[in-house]
This record gives structure tokens, C-alpha cells and sequence, in this order.
């Protein structure tokens, strides 16, 4: 649905260069939540604004919902007649909501459609549908100021479905919003996906934000994606750093000559009493240092750290019996960092 | 002078003012507020950047803003008669109080539409917003307490530019005052001219004060731009110490 290719954005200003896009290489599915996660800094609003050209990459190019956006760009500055109509089919919601003051809020969610040319009796139709859609059906004749933060980013949502998008992009929508309030954010972010089919791409720094409604997932740092997929792929990925964030468990070695090891269940391999087969078969005993189970992506995870006695050259059997059983086996270094052990690993 | 006398000169001098200010301020608005628009959108990273133009209207602008009005009346003679046909008289007087008027608004709606947010503009034009579009829907009516504020600015200090007409013989308040007041010692009737002006200004500084509180106040509870309105002020204030 969004797909960017070699997506390049420098910023020039007194000389000085600043790569904002390195190459960005993003494929977004029709019909997924895909979040974008990063640190502020590492290019995830730059990549947002490139992908509706509100920002004109310096090189690569941006195709959504089979349109190639970069072609349509024109010269100069200024946005030509088919990038602004391509645009319109797009969505976009932002962290500070963006609603004029000076309109109401039924008002602000007709201003895509007077942008469309729709009638004054069609737009107030599809206003009301929409702030119904989003919970505040009573809210119509209020102005912002009288809202409250996730009230705003409701009608932030409900603008940005004004022109029927296929294509939802959303720049921090719950970065100013309470935990409470962006649970709820999300939620409805959610049922709309799922309702209207609608594809979401958001960007966030929260971590949250990615495990309670995203179906794929990048790290972006330093202007470049270092790591992508579906959540699930990500979580079965030896050593990702997505999966270690989104899903974290602690606990340390409680000596030197131990192997830790973080299992992560997934699937049928999450109902097998894999530990005390594991304890029984080769008569060792183990140590559980943390354990959590987790839904990430609407799917069931759980994940252990387990301690064995003895390195890891004495456990080699016991890890290969794990993985036998279906189970994704991390070891775990010293700093209780899951190390790549590139032998073994799927 | 008696009462009776008094009479008749001031309500000639009221309407001339009042019909000095008030084509001056319709037309400084009228030019104004696009000139000042396009100061903000020309601007570097604006939506229609065009660094040379930008130069050159700000340079404009910055002369005629500070220009002495008394010499812009002089030096724009030839321009006033090739438009009224006259350089003197009240309508005479119109034509340099609207040029002085001009960049004056111009500056004013310049800042006031800086103000506004640039996600605004951001989410319109994410919405397929085109310029026009953003000017109409966006700028103009999110700056419009601010607008308000500078149009009371506007007039207050056209209403002190208007006081030296009387040079091109414009007439109006200002003048009588100078004439009769000053010339011909006539302090009664100056300190009446003084007090018609002290009660006009503060109305129209209260009218505008309250119009554009009450547009800020949409929906109640965001803080209404009382700074930006002091700040505001300065200048007229500056211009009517000026004058007098």
C-alpha cells in the first residue's frame, strides 16, 4: 500500500548537510498497522512527511495505494493539482491535533471536504457520521479549546477520514496524551483498521504504542530502518532489538559458570511444559529469572529467562532440545544482553 | 467663543476625521492586509518563498512605515491630484493618510499571521490544501483576534496622522485644534478637541479590545492575547506622542 523506495532526505541550510533519510526502504501492506519506532532525531518525522510529500525527499521515491507520489510532484516548491488530490486520499493525524481554533469542531472536520468541493449539505452529513464514528457525536458545535486532549486527537482522526482515505498516517498521535487516554487513542485507531480496512502508518517513540496495535514494526536510527517486519517475525528474530524492547525480561545471572537463556513461546510450543520436560530428561535443575506472558500484535507471547548450570559449552544438548520443541532460544551475555549465536539460531 | 459658535466647527471637524479614517482604514485594510499576507508566504521557507520579492515589499514597506506622515503628505502631491484631481481638501487628505496607512497595517497583519501555527498550514496541506486555500481557511481566520487588534492599532494611528491634514487642508479635529487652540489661543475650544479625541480613541481601543477577545475567546478558555495586544499598541502609541 506504502511502499518507499532508496528514500533520501537532506536538509541544506548555510552549507551545512544534514541526512535526515538514509535509503529508506519501507513496504507497508494493504490493511496493516505499521509503526515506525525511533528516537527523536532519527528521521521518523521526515520519513511521515515524505511519504504525502509534505516534505520533497532529495532522492527515491514514495508510491501509495499504487500511485507513484514523487512523479506527481512538479516543480518548485508548491504542490501541483494531482500530488493535492493524491493527497486528499490521504490521511494524516498529528501529535498537537492541528484543529483551527476559529471553527467548530464539526467545522474543522468539514474543511477536507470543502478542500474536495463537496456540498455544504453532503459535508455536514459526512461530519456527523464521522464524529459519530469516533465517539463524539454531541460534540459537534463545541470549539477545541473546550476539548480535551483525546477529544482533540478524536477529531483529529475523524478530519483525516474525511476524504475516505485508504491510508492513514499518524505522526505521534498519542505523544501528548496521557497512558489512559492513548490506550483509547489507540483502541480506536484499531477498530478503525479493522472496520474500514483502513492502512495505518504511524511513527512513535513509545514502545507501547508498537506492541498494542501494530501487525509490523521498523527501528529507525540515524535516518536509516535497521530492523522491520511483522511483529512476529521480529519477536522469532535471534537477538532483534525490537523484540528485546517490545518484550523485555530481566534477571541476572546468580553466577559466573551459568547459562541464561531467554525462550520466547510462541505458537503450539506455548502450551508444552517444555521446563520441567527439559528439568526431567537431562536431570538438571533450573532457575527461572524472570518470566512474562504478553500479547504483542494481537498474538499470544510468552518469554522466560531461565538459568542452567554450568557454561554454555555444557549446555549445548539440553538448547538444542529446546529448539527441537519449537522454541526461540536466546543466550543471554553477561550484561544480560542476548548475544547472536549464529549456529542453531532459525 | 460661545457654545454656538463652537458648535458648527466641531461637527465639521468630527465628520471630516470621521471621513479621513475611515476611507484611510478601508483602504490600508484593503491593501494592507494582502501586502502583509504575502510579506509571511514570500518569506524563506514560506508557502510561495520568493526571496527577492520579500526583499523588496519588507523595503517598501519599511520606508513608507517610517516615513514622517507630514513629508509623505508633501512628497506624494502629484500622486494625490493625478487620483482626486486636488491636493488639498479633506478628500485630498484621504489619499496619503491611506498610503501612510498601508504599510502600517501591512506590518501589523505581517506578525499577527506569523503567529499561527505552522501545523495548521501543515494539516491542510495534508488535506490537499492548495495556498489560496490556506490563506482563506487558515491565516486570516486564525489571525483574525490578532487582525482585529491591528485594525484598532490602525485606525488610532491614522486618527493621529489625519490630525496633520490640516497642512493640505483636510480639516478635521487635529486641525481645529491647531488653528483655533494654538493659533488663536483659543484654549477652551483645543481642550474640547482634545477630549473628543481622548473619548474616540478609548472607544475604539475598547470596541477592538472586546471584538477581539470575544474571537479569542471561541470555546472559552485558551488565554487571550492580551501581550500581543500591548504590544500591539506601541507603536500607535509612539505615532500619536508623534503628532503630538
Amino acid at each position: 500500500m506504502i511502499t518507499t523506495s532508496g528514500l533520501t532526505k537532506v536538509y541544506r541550510s548555510r552549507g551545512r548537510e544534514v541526512t535526515a533519510l538514509d535509503g529508506v526502504d519501507l513496504h507497508v501492506r494493504e490493511g496493516e498497522v505499521y509503526g515506525v519506532i525511533g528516537q527523536s532525531g532519527a528521521g521518523k518525522s521526515s520519513l511521515i512527511r515524505c511519504v504525502n510529500l509534505l516534505e520533497r525527499p532529495t532522492a527515491g521515491t514514495v508510491t501509495v495505494a499504487g500511485q507513484d507520489l514523487t512523479a506527481l510532484a512538479g516543480r518548485g516548491p508548491r504542490a501541483g493539482r494531482e500530488l493535492r488530490r493524491a493527497r486528499s486520499h490521504i490521511g494524516m493525524v498529528f501529535q498537537h491535533f492541528n484543529l483551527l481554533s476559529s471553527r467548530t469542531v464539526q467545522d474543522n472536520i468539514e474543511l477536507p471536504l470543502e478542500i474536495l468541493g463537496k456540498s455544504g449539505k453532503e459535508r455536514s452529513r459526512k461530519a456527523l457520521e464521522l464524529l459519530d464514528l469516533v465517539g463524539l457525536a454531541d460534540k459537534a458545535k463545541s470549539y477545541p479549546a473546550q476539548l480535551s486532549g483525546g477529544q482533540k486527537q478524536r477529531v483529529g482522526i475523524a478530519r483525516a477520514l474525511a476524504g475516505d482515505p485508504k491510508v492513514l498516517l499518524s505522526d505521534e498521535a498519542t505523544s501528548a496524551l496521557d497512558p489512559e487516554t492513548t490506550r483509547s487513542i489507540l483502541q480506536l485507531l484499531r477498530d478503525l483498521n479493522r472496520q474500514l480496512g483502513l492502512t495505518v502508518l504511524l511513527i512513535t517513540h513509545e514502545m507501547d504504542v508498537v506492541k498494542s496495535i501494530c501487525d509490523s514494526a521498523a527501528l529507525m536510527e540515524k535516518g536509516r530502518i535497521v530492523e522491520s517486519g511483522t511483529v512476529s517475525e521480529l519477536l522469532a528474530t535471534p537477538g532483534s532489538q525490537l523484540a528485546s524492547a517490545l518484550f523485555p525480561v530481566g534477571g541476572e545471572a546468580s553466577a559466573d559458570d551459568r547459562t541464561v537463556l531467554d525462550i520466547t513461546f510462541h505458537g503450539e510450543a506455548a502450551t508444552q511444559p517444555v521446563v520441567s520436560q527439559l528439568a526431567r530428561t537431562y536431570n538438571i535443575e533450573i532457575s527461572i529469572l524472570g518470566a512474562a506472558i504478553d500479547t504483542v500484535g494481537g498474538l499470544q507471547i510468552g518469554r522466560m529467562r531461565i538459568e542452567l548450570p554450568g557454561r554454555y559449552e555444557d549446555n549445548v544438548v539440553p538448547v538444542g532440545f529446546l529448539r527441537e520443541q519449537g522454541l526461540q532460544v536466546d543466550v543471554v551475555d553477561a550484561e544480560g544482553e542476548p548475544v547472536l549465536v549464529t549456529e542453531g539460531a532459525k | 467663543m460661545t457654545w454656538s459658535e463652537i458648535q458648527p466647527l466641531l461637527s465639521q471637524a468630527c465628520s471630516e476625521t470621521f471621513s479621513m479614517v475611515l476611507w484611510s482604514t478601508l483602504i490600508a485594510i484593503a491593501l494592507g492586509l494582502p501586502l502583509g499576507i504575502l510579506l509571511v508566504l514570500t518569506e524563506r521557507g514560506g508557502l510561495l518563498q520568493n526571496v527577492v520579492a520579500n526583499k523588496v515589499i519588507g523595503q517598501v514597506v519599511n520606508v513608507g512605515r517610517s516615513m514622517p506622515f507630514i513629508i509623505l503628505m508633501v512628497a506624494l502631491m502629484s500622486f494625490t491630484r493625478w487620483v482626486t484631481g486636488t491636493t488639498i481638501g479633506t478628500t485630498a487628505a484621504i489619499v496619503p493618510l491611506a498610503i501612510g496607512g498601508i504599510p502600517f497595517f501591512a506590518r501589523l497583519v505581517e506578525t499577527a499571521v506569523r503567529e499561527v501555527d505552522g501545523g495548521l498550514v501543515e494539516a491542510v496541506q495534508a488535506m490537499g490544501g492548495n495556498s489560496w486555500t490556506i490563506v482563506r481557511k487558515v491565516l486570516v481566520p486564525e489571525a483574525l483576534p490578532s487582525l482585529i487588534a491591528s485594525t484598532t492599532t490602525t485606525i488610532i494611528a491614522l486618527i493621529g496622522y489625519s490630525a496633520m491634514a490640516g497642512t493640505v487642508g483636510g480639516g478635521g479635529l487635529g486641525d481645529l485644534a491647531v488653528r483655533y487652540g494654538y493659533q488663536r489661543f483659543e484654549t477652551g475650544l483645543m481642550w474640547i478637541t482634545v477630549g473628543i479625541l481622548a473619548v474616540v480613541i478609548s472607544l475604539i481601543q475598547f470596541a477592538g479590545d472586546f471584538a477581539a477577545r470575544s474571537l479569542h475567546g471561541r470555546g472559552g478558555s485558551g488565554p487571550v492575547p492580551k501581550l500581543r495586544l500591548l504590544k500591539a499598541k506601541e507603536p500607535a502609541a509612539a505615532d500619536i506622542s508623534k503628532v503630538a
